[in-house]
């Protein structure tokens, strides 16, 4: 087995047996997943399926009432701060301060995660996110897709293995749209993997090289994109998640 | 330990960079002091050897609600803009978290409290700038943000968050509110034997943080 962390570990998320229960309503139930490295994995289900609870459990933000993450060959219950190290989230919050500029959100959050040349990589992340020329406004006075393409900003700034997002594409107009499909395609940056939750079936056959369909916290389907076109994965969703998307 | 110590710095200097700009929390605490003394110093009419009897009392009760009114600002304003998860996701301890929010906190009441005290000084003429009153002030105040940073984080994650801080920190600051009246009361009047009230306070204040360092992580992740 590699060492964890490494370029020998080829996998890069490994889920067993996740369960998120709040009182008796299970999240997630029983939850398996794995995810090589630089693997893309669309995740798609009608709402309250489980989807963000997923992202938060991947994220170490909520704890699991069973089973066992690996990230990186890490164990989130044995190395929570390597997990976390490795992993970057965009979420339905953007995580940024108001009263901060865009810059000085990333220098923040680049701090914590102790990264070397941070002035530098976040100008290449504030020129990437096309948000250089209003990189000194505060936060609060740019518009809600500005914030989103500064939080993907800031979920790359430490250089994560593992790419959380969830619904990314909140407020972005059509050319950041492409921006984040270079992003999550790994042109615009190297590589890496990446867990997607999304109710757009295009955009999931489109970005990521499997879907997984996830209802009332199990996972029901998971099949690889290249297989798949819009009407079978429709169909597919439809008959296993019980809505339309 | 180098990243520790980065980390706690950039969360304090965030924390009053934000603050800097928002002024939200500060002119809370500082209007609230103020106010209160005013109020006392008015309302009260208190003189001679009266003052020096409940000054004290007056002066603890305005910095702990003041103070309370800054702290439990602390994890809410963090948890309901959503950056308590952005800082959850980062690979620092939990402990080093709890001692940024407290430097932070710290700060915070040390700038209330450098014009609560001259003002109390002048309101009530008593002699609070004195070294034996701010070794007092120094201990109470570390006492009340340990606690007020520890209940914060457990609060910001409950509906009436609002309402429980006061309703945890109360009870549990009685020690240290006891301690610091009764050391400053010494102090302003010269008294040297009796209860070793500074004692007290350093027993409490290490107690206090080494529990709240330990169990910070069960309080912040909810």
């Amino acid at each position: 087995m590699a060492d964890p962390g490494t370029d020998d570990v080829d996998t890069a998320v490994e889920v067993q047996g996740i369960t998120k229960r709040y009182g008796a309503q299970a999240a997630l139930d029983q939850v398996d997943l794995c995810l090589g490295c630089n693997e893309r994995l669309a995740v798609l289900g009608p709402n309250g399926a489980g989807k963000t609870t997923l992202i938060a459990v991947l994220a170490t933000l909520v704890r699991p009432s069973a089973g066992t993450l690996r990230v990186m060959g890490f164990d989130s219950a044995d190395a929570p701060n390597e997990v976390r190290r490795r992993i970057g989230v965009v979420a339905h919050q953007t995580y940024l301060y108001e009263e901060l500029s865009a810059r000085e959100n990333l220098l923040f959050y680049g701090r914590l995660y102790g990264m070397p040349d941070l002035e530098a990589r976040v100008e290449m992340l504030l020129k990437l996110v096309d948000i250089y020329p209003r990189r000194h406004e505060q936060i609060a006075n740019l518009s809600r897709g500005m914030q989103q393409r500064v939080a993907l900003a800031r979920a790359l700034v430490h250089d994560p293995d593992v790419l959380l997002l969830d619904e990314p594409d909140t407020g972005l107009d059509q050319a950041h749209l492409d921006l984040l499909a270079s992003l999550v395609q790994g042109r615009a940056i190297p590589a890496r993997t990446v867990i997607l939750t999304t109710h757009n079936l295009d955009r999931a056959l489109e970005l990521c090289g499997r879907v997984a369909v996830l209802a009332q916290g199990r996972l029901v389907y998971q099949a690889a994109s290249a297989a798949l076109d819009r009407a079978a994965l429709r169909d597919a969703y439809h008959r296993l998640a019980g809505a339309a998307p | 330990m180098k990243l520790t110590l980065q980390q706690v710095l950039a969360i304090v200097q965030k924390d009053l960079m934000v603050e800097m700009r928002a002024r939200d929390l500060l002119v809370l605490m500082l209007t609230f002091a103020v106010l209160s003394l005013v109020i006392f110093y008015l309302a009260l009419d208190l003189w001679g050897p009266v003052v020096q009897r409940v000054g004290p009392g007056l002066l603890w009760m305005t910095i702990t609600f003041a103070a309370m009114l800054g702290m439990g600002r602390t994890f809410v304003r963090e948890y309901e803009r959503g950056t308590l998860a952005g800082l959850l996701l980062a690979p620092i301890d939990r402990g080093a978290l709890f001692i940024s929010k407290l430097l932070a906190n710290l700060i915070f009441l040390f700038i209330m409290e450098a014009v609560t005290l001259p003002m109390f000084a002048l309101l009530f003429d008593l002699p609070v700038l004195n070294p034996a009153v701010m070794l007092a002030t120094l201990l109470g105040t570390l006492g009340l943000a340990i606690l007020g940073t520890m209940f914060s984080a457990m609060a910001a994650h409950s509906r009436a968050r609002e309402a429980l801080l006061p309703l945890l920190l109360l009870p549990t600051t009685v020690p240290i509110i006891i301690g610091a009246v009764q050391a400053t009361s010494n102090a302003i009047s010269g008294v040297a034997d009796g209860p070793p009230w500074i004692g007290l306070l350093i027993a409490f204040d290490v107690i206090f943080l080494t529990l709240s360092y330990l169990l910070f992580e069960h309080a912040i992740e909810g």
